[in-house]
């Protein structure tokens, strides 16, 4: 690995935090992902990606700066890439999946706050994510009343702080308010990149965001091959470079990888034996390095064939159907693609829960677990409804409920385990 | 064939031995700082051909000893079907978990809630509790039965309990009041979480908490259910995992 130090420095990264956290997120790496079996070829990419997470991307976002591009940094699914991208700006996620400086975090954050808003304080206070510090542009979004308040707080905190606001209601006025937010968000990227958004540099973003969505769509498709030929794990872990990596270079990875597990699944060889038992994950995001939920229940004798999560398929479904050559009838098919959205923060949110149901089906799984992450409101408050009505549908669901400490392990896998002693003896 | 299940609990280790569908070893001893040793033990001249664990510890003992293991949960349900085919819903109070299982028509496991991380109201808090008051577990029992009233507990966290105990006796609260409030405060915790799996029918009540007849009566009013309560509830896991072994051969 070369050396970085000299550029960490420069964005201002506390380097001996920052060590600390890389020793950390090194070791779970090789413990967690590394040590999986059978694990395909096209992963290498991936691992590789992981291993420069904080290099060599980082030395991407550097140059394309020094050549006047922007780089916008955001938390969210409901911030368009293709807005970013049409002002040949740079989109990246920003790290909050780890339970880093949460006793900073707490200095300005009521203790019981998700770990997702602790851990984006926690990195800040901290100066240890290279992403956040490299960012011209913080792009926040009302969409929990946790988030949005915490923004008020993150403002004076970061350089250039933008929030977005998100409707609540799948309704007409809720559409027109997105697409409004969309046309004033253009407007801000316009002015911080000095450039113009146009029809043909809107079509181009749509088009590579597409098909980075459109490679990721394959790859959950493919996972409905029994034996599985990727482990939840690795394909969790695509859905999180999803959010930081080179969009063009990402997809041709991700397809390159589809195309093994297409020999793969002709083949019949997978990464556990045929009819291991089959679950699809329900809720709250997962970001990097949040893996301990996949860890627990593939160390489980069981396989992960499908995320509904904004890090998964809620984040990746949808693909914007261009319809018109204006600027105005772009921004409306972009508004109507972000607007399928079922994140839980609208209500009523119906669509969320029959989509789980549909991917029970076409995935082949024997059962959901829903996961939320404690303090979360949305998901922790559909979490019942959604499993009454999975139950009722005959699909067993069991519902879990953690952060990012490690401290419930025990109790989440006896969890766990009885749930697939359920599964199985059904 | 002799089947054994041992169940490591957090508090007790439990091992069983089941011939021809007979009961015929039942064993117990304190966990311990090393529960490892503690199962060798137990284990040393018991008699059997299989083995299965069961209990927090059950990985723990897979590295010494090559048997199958099965959660507490599912050697809750085969445990209980042992004593008795008539309970819609198991309640389960051990050292550190609380567990709450409802059963569908044949017997097999339908849900389940456990209690969060924490070992609130769980049969530590009791022991921490009646040691406050200076009682012995029989006597916390018969003490908090005797009361006509019950001081209100608030907090289930052992450590703020504890400390609202010691201030409520030193305002001079009557100690067998304070008890039944304990009791009471522990049985409405486990209750919601029975209710939120919709027991069925009879409740069957194991783990070491079941040997307490306040905790019993005082469900039995809150579910308005009746609650049956093995010979032995200390040992269900244990004979659960028995089981499990003898289904699987």
């Amino acid at each position: 690995m070369s050396d970085y130090t000299k550029m960490w420095s420069s964005i201002g990264l506390d380097l001996k935090g920052h060590d600390a956290l890389l020793s950390v997120l090194g070791n779970a790496y090789s413990d967690i992902f590394l040590s999986q079996k059978n694990r395909p070829q096209g992963m290498k990419y991936f691992d590789f990606v992981m291993s420069e997470v904080h290099g060599l991307r980082i030395k991407e976002l550097m140059d394309a700066k020094a050549q006047g591009r922007k780089v916008i940094g955001s938390y969210c699914v409901f911030v368009p890439e293709e807005l970013v991208l049409a002002v040949d700006g740079v989109a990246v996620g920003l790290c909050a999946g780890a339970e880093f400086n949460f006793e900073g975090a707490e200095t300005l954050l009521p203790r019981n706050t998700c770990s997702l808003i602790k851990a984006a304080f926690g990195f800040k206070l901290g100066k240890v994510c290279p992403y956040l510090e490299a960012s011209d542009v913080v792009v926040g979004e009302n969409t929990c009343d946790g988030k949005k308040k915490a923004y008020e707080i993150f403002g004076p905190l970061v350089k250039d702080l933008y929030v977005m606001d998100l409707p609540q209601t799948k309704s007409e006025m809720g559409r027109a308010l997105l697409k409004e937010e969309y046309r004033k968000f253009i407007k801000k990227l316009e002015k911080v990149s000095g450039k113009k958004v146009t029809v043909a540099s809107l079509k181009k973003a749509v088009e590579i965001v597409n098909a980075k969505r459109k490679a990721v769509k394959r790859l959950a498709a493919i996972r409905a091959a029994d034996p599985a030929p990727i482990s939840g794990l690795d394909a969790l872990l695509v859905n999180q470079v999803f959010f930081h990596d080179d969009p063009i270079r990402f997809t041709d990875s991700v397809n390159n990888l589809c195309d093994e597990l297409d020999h793969r699944v002709k083949n019949g060889t997978g990464v556990f034996p045929k009819g291991t038992t089959r679950v699809v994950v329900s809720g709250c995001p997962m970001a990097v390095p949040n893996w301990k939920l996949p860890m627990l229940i593939e160390s489980s004798k069981a396989v992960i064939v499908g995320e509904e999560s904004c890090v998964g398929e809620r984040g990746s479904r949808f693909l914007t159907e261009v319809k018109g050559n204006t600027l105005d009838e772009i921004l409306d098919s972009i508004t109507d693609r972000y607007f399928n959205i079922d994140c839980a923060v609208f209500t009523p949110n119906p669509s969320r829960c029959d989509y789980v149901k549909e991917m029970t089906k076409k995935l082949h799984a024997r059962g959901v677990i829903h996961y939320s992450l404690q303090f979360c409101q949305p998901y922790l408050m559909e979490s019942g409804p959604v499993e009454k009505e999975l139950e009722t549908s005959g699909i067993p669901t069991l519902r879990l409920e953690t952060d990012y400490n490690q401290e419930d392990a025990g109790q989440l896998k006896t969890r766990i385990e009885a749930f697939f002693e359920r599964i199985k003896r059904k | 064939m002799r089947y054994a299940g041992i169940d490591i609990g957090s508090r007790t280790i439990k091992l069983a031995v089941i011939e021809n569908g007979r009961l015929v070893l039942s064993r117990k001893s304190a966990t311990s700082h090393n529960p490892l040793e503690m199962a060798q033990d137990l284990m040393d001249d018991a008699v059997f051909d299989v083995i299965t664990a069961t209990g927090y510890g059950r990985h723990l003992i897979r590295g010494h000893l090559a048997c199958p293991v099965i959660t507490e949960i599912t050697a809750f349900v085969l445990g209980a079907r042992f004593f008795s085919t008539s309970c819609g819903s198991i309640l389960d109070i051990g050292g550190q978990d609380t567990k709450a299982i409802s059963l569908d028509n044949e017997g097999n496991l339908c849900k389940f809630e456990m209690n969060d991380r924490c070992a609130a109201g769980t049969g530590r808090f009791l022991e921490v509790m009646a040691t406050v008051l200076g009682f012995t577990l029989e006597e916390f029992s018969a003490a908090a039965l005797s009361a006509k009233r019950a001081v209100k507990i608030n907090s289930m966290c052992t450590v703020f309990a504890e400390s609202e105990v010691v201030s409520l006796t030193s305002q001079g609260a009557k100690r067998n009041e304070v008890a039944l409030g304990i009791h009471k405060a522990i049985v409405s915790r486990s209750a919601c979480l029975l209710k939120r799996v919709a027991p069925m029918e009879k409740i069957f009540f194991a783990g070491g908490v079941a040997l307490n007849d306040c905790v019993k009566i005082l469900l039995e009013n809150e579910m308005g259910r009746p609650v049956f309560v093995p010979p032995d509830p200390q040992i269900v896991g244990a004979i659960g995992a028995a089981l499990s072994a003898s289904e699987d051969v």
